[in-house]
C-alpha cells in the first residue's frame, strides 16, 4: 500500500474508534465525570476544608492534577483494551488482519483512539474541576507533553493486555487491580513527604508517582520527585511497549492461529 | 494461463498438535470458478485461513497471482476477498459502516468506498438495510453482508467459505446468479460448500479434500464421468409384490409403493420399465435418488 492508502486506513480506524466511545458515552465518558465530581466534592470540599493546605496549596488544588491524570490513564488504557479485545472476541479483528495495512497503521490507529478518549475525559474532568477550584497552569508545555506521552504509553499497554486477554475479566483486571491502586498510592491524595521514610521509599518504586508528579508540576509548579525521571521513564516504557506491540502483531501471537 | 492461486506442500499443525493439513498441492487458474469440497473437519477452512493469513502455515508455499504470502503478503492480500464461514463483523455497527470501513482498510478513498458500498449493497439486496445494526439482520442477510464486504475493494480472487449455509433456496439461487455474474466479469472464485448441487451448477474445477489431504483434483466434467451408477426411486400405483426382482438390475423394495433401481452407466431405463410392466407393475413417478455428485463424493471418500 502507498503511504496515502495507509493514511486512509489509519484514519478509518481512528474514526471508528472515536465513534465507538462516543456512541457508548454512558459507559465511557459519563462514569469518569461522575466519579471525579464525587472526588472533587468529597476530598476537595468536604474533607479538604479540614485538611488545610498541602505544599502551600489548598487540598483541592493539590488533588485535582492527580485525579485528572488518573482519569486520562484509565480511560486511554480501557479504551484500547476493551475495543481491541471486543474486536478479537467478536472476531471482527479479522477484518483488519486480512487487509493489507501495515502493523504500524493498525497499532497507531488503536492507540490514537485511546489517546483521544484519554484526552477527552481529561478535558471533561478538567472542566468539571473548574467548578471547585481555579487552575493556573504553570508550565503548559510540560503539562501537555506528559499527558500526551502518558496516554500513548497506556494505550500501548492496553493493546498488549487486549492481545493476551481471553475474556472480559482479563480486560478489567489491570485497570481495577493495578492502575487504580497504583495511582491512588502514587501521591494523588498526599505528598510522599508526609509518609514515614520507609513508605516514601516504597512509593518511589511506583511509576505512577512520577507521572502524577510530573503533571502536578506542570499545573502547580511543584513536584515531590524529579520530573526528568518521569519523562525518561514514560519515554522508555513507551518505546518498550511499542516494540512489544509490534512484535506481537508481526508474530500474530494470539491473533492468528 | 496465469494462476490465481498456487499451493505447494502446505502443512498445518495446530497449537494442540493436531495436523489439519498434511501437505496439500492445489492450483487455481485465473478466471476459474473452483469448488473446494470435503467433509466436516477436512481442512477447507484451515486452507482458506492460511491463504488470507488468519492461520499461520507450518510449512509449504502459497502464491496469490504469483505473490508469495511469505515475501509479498500485503500485495497478495490486496487481491483477495474472503467470506468466512463464521460471521465476523461487529454486531453494533451498521451495514453501511461495516462495508465502508473495510474499504478504508484497503486504502480506498471515502468517496470511492461509498460508491462501491452502494453498488454492492444494492446488488446484494441490502440497500434498504444499510442503516441497520448488523445484529438485526437475518442469517441470510448477514451472509450477503459478508459478500459485499469482501467485494468492496474489488479483489481478483474471491474466496467463499460456505456462503450459502443456512440460506433459503430462493436466496441461494439468487446468490448463484450473482456469483456466476461476478465470475463472468473476471473474478476468480473459490467456494466451499456442502451442497454439492451448488458446486455442480457453478464450478468448473473441483478439489476434494479429506483429512488434510487432496483426495481428488479435476474438472467437474471428468469427475462426473467417473460416475458409474445412478440410483432411481420409482413409485408404483399399486401395492408392490413382496418378492420383487428384475433380472440384471439391483433392485430394492423400499415399501409397499416404492422401489429403488440402480442403473449402471449405459443401462436403459426403458428396459427397466419393460421388466416392471411384465410383472404388472405400473410406475406413476420417478426421481433420482441423490445428487449425482453426492454419490460420487460418498464413494470417493469411502474408497480411502
Ligand atoms: N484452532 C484450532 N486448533 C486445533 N484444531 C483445529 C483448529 N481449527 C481447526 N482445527 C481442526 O482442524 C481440522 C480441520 O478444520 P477445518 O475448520 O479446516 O475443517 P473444514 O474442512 O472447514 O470443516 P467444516 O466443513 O466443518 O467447516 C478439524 O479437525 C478441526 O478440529
Ligand atoms: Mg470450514
Amino acid at each position: 500500500m502507498t503511504a496515502a492508502e495507509q493514511w486512509i486506513a489509519f484514519v478509518t480506524i481512528v474514526r471508528k474508534e472515536v465513534r465507538r466511545f462516543l456512541r457508548i458515552w454512558m459507559q465511557t465518558l459519563l462514569p469518569p465525570a461522575i466519579t471525579m465530581s464525587l472526588y472533587f466534592v468529597i476530598f476537595g470540599t468536604l474533607i479538604g476544608s479540614r485538611i488545610g493546605t498541602m505544599g502551600g496549596f489548598t487540598y483541592m488544588e493539590f488533588v485535582v492534577p492527580g485525579l485528572i491524570m488518573m482519569a486520562v490513564i484509565t480511560n486511554a488504557y480501557s479504551n484500547v483494551v476493551s475495543s481491541f479485545f471486543g474486536a478479537k472476541f467478536q472476531r471482527f479483528v479479522e477484518e483488519i488482519l486480512v487487509s493489507p495495512m501495515s502493523n504500524n497503521t493498525v497499532l497507531w490507529g488503536f492507540v490514537l483512539g485511546g489517546v483521544a478518549r484519554g484526552l477527552l475525559v481529561g478535558l471533561i474532568v478538567t472542566l468539571l474541576s473548574l467548578f471547585f477550584t481555579d487552575l493556573n497552569i504553570q508550565h503548559i508545555g510540560v503539562t501537555i507533553t506528559i499527558v500526551l506521552m502518558t496516554s500513548v504509553m497506556f494505550s500501548l499497554a492496553g493493546f498488549i493486555n487486549a492481545v493476551f486477554a481471553n475474556n472480559f475479566d482479563d480486560v478489567s483486571i489491570v485497570p481495577v487491580f493495578v492502575l487504580t491502586p497504583l495511582t491512588y498510592l502514587g501521591g494523588v491524595f498526599y505528598s510522599i513527604d508526609m509518609l514515614p521514610e520507609f513508605w516514601a521509599d516504597v512509593s518511589r518504586l511506583n511509576p505512577m508517582l512520577y507521572i502524577v508528579n510530573a503533571f502536578r508540576y506542570g499545573v502547580l509548579g511543584v513536584s515531590d520527585v524529579n520530573i526528568g525521571v518521569a519523562f525518561a521513564m514514560v519515554g522508555v516504557f513507551t518505546v518498550l511497549a511499542y516494540a512489544y506491540c509490534m512484535y506481537l502483531l508481526r508474530s500474530g501471537t494470539r491473533l492468528r492461529q | 494461463m496465469s494462476k490465481a492461486l498456487e499451493i505447494k506442500g502446505l502443512r498445518k499443525t495446530y497449537g494442540n498438535g493436531f495436523e489439519a493439513l498434511k501437505g496439500i498441492d492445489l492450483d487455481v487458474n485465473e478466471g476459474d470458478f473452483f469448488a473446494l469440497l470435503g467433509p466436516n473437519g477436512a481442512g477447507k477452512s484451515t486452507t482458506i485461513g492460511i491463504i488470507c493469513s488468519l492461520v499461520k502455515k507450518t510449512s509449504g508455499e502459497v502464491r496469490v497471482f504469483g505473490k508469495s504470502i511469505d515475501d509479498d503478503l500485503a500485495n497478495a492480500k490486496k487481491d483477495i476477498g474472503v467470506v468466512p464461514q463464521e460471521f465476523n463483523f461487529s454486531s453494533f455497527e451498521t451495514v453501511w459502516d461495516i462495508v465502508v470501513n473495510q474499504a478504508g482498510y484497503y486504502g480506498l478513498s471515502r468517496s470511492l468506498a461509498a460508491e462501491r458500498a452502494e453498488a454492492y449493497l444494492r446488488q446484494l439486496d441490502l440497500w434498504d438495510k444499510r442503516k441497520v445494526a448488523s445484529r438485526m439482520l437475518s442469517g441470510g442477510m448477514k451472509r450477503r453482508l459478508m459478500i459485499a464486504r469482501a467485494l468492496v475493494h474489488e479483489p481478483r480472487l474471491l474466496i467463499l467459505d460456505e456462503p450459502t449455509a443456512g440460506v433459503d433456496i430462493e436466496l441461494r439461487r439468487s446468490m448463484w446468479t450473482f456469483l456466476a455474474d461476478i465470475n463472468r466479469r473476471g473474478t476468480t472464485i473459490i467456494l466451499t460448500t456442502h451442497y454439492l448441487e451448488e458446486a455442480e451448477s457453478l464450478c468448473r474445477n473441483i478439489a476434494i479434500i479429506d483429512s488434510g489431504e487432496i483426495a481428488e483434483n479435476t474438472n467437474m466434467k471428468a469427475l462426473l464421468k467417473q460416475l458409474h451408477r445412478e440410483v432411481f426411486i420409482l413409485d408404483s400405483t399399486a401395492c408392490l409384490p413382496e418378492a420383487l426382482s428384475l433380472p440384471g438390475y439391483a433392485v430394492e423394495r423400499v415399501d409397499d409403493h416404492m422401489l429403488e433401481v440402480a442403473l449402471e452407466k449405459g443401462g436403459s431405463l426403458n428396459e427397466v420399465f419393460r421388466l416392471l410392466s411384465e410383472q404388472g407393475i405400473e410406475i406413476s413417478s420417478m426421481r433420482n435418488k441423490a445428487n449425482r455428485l453426492e454419490e460420487l463424493f460418498v464413494s470417493l471418500l469411502a474408497k480411502k
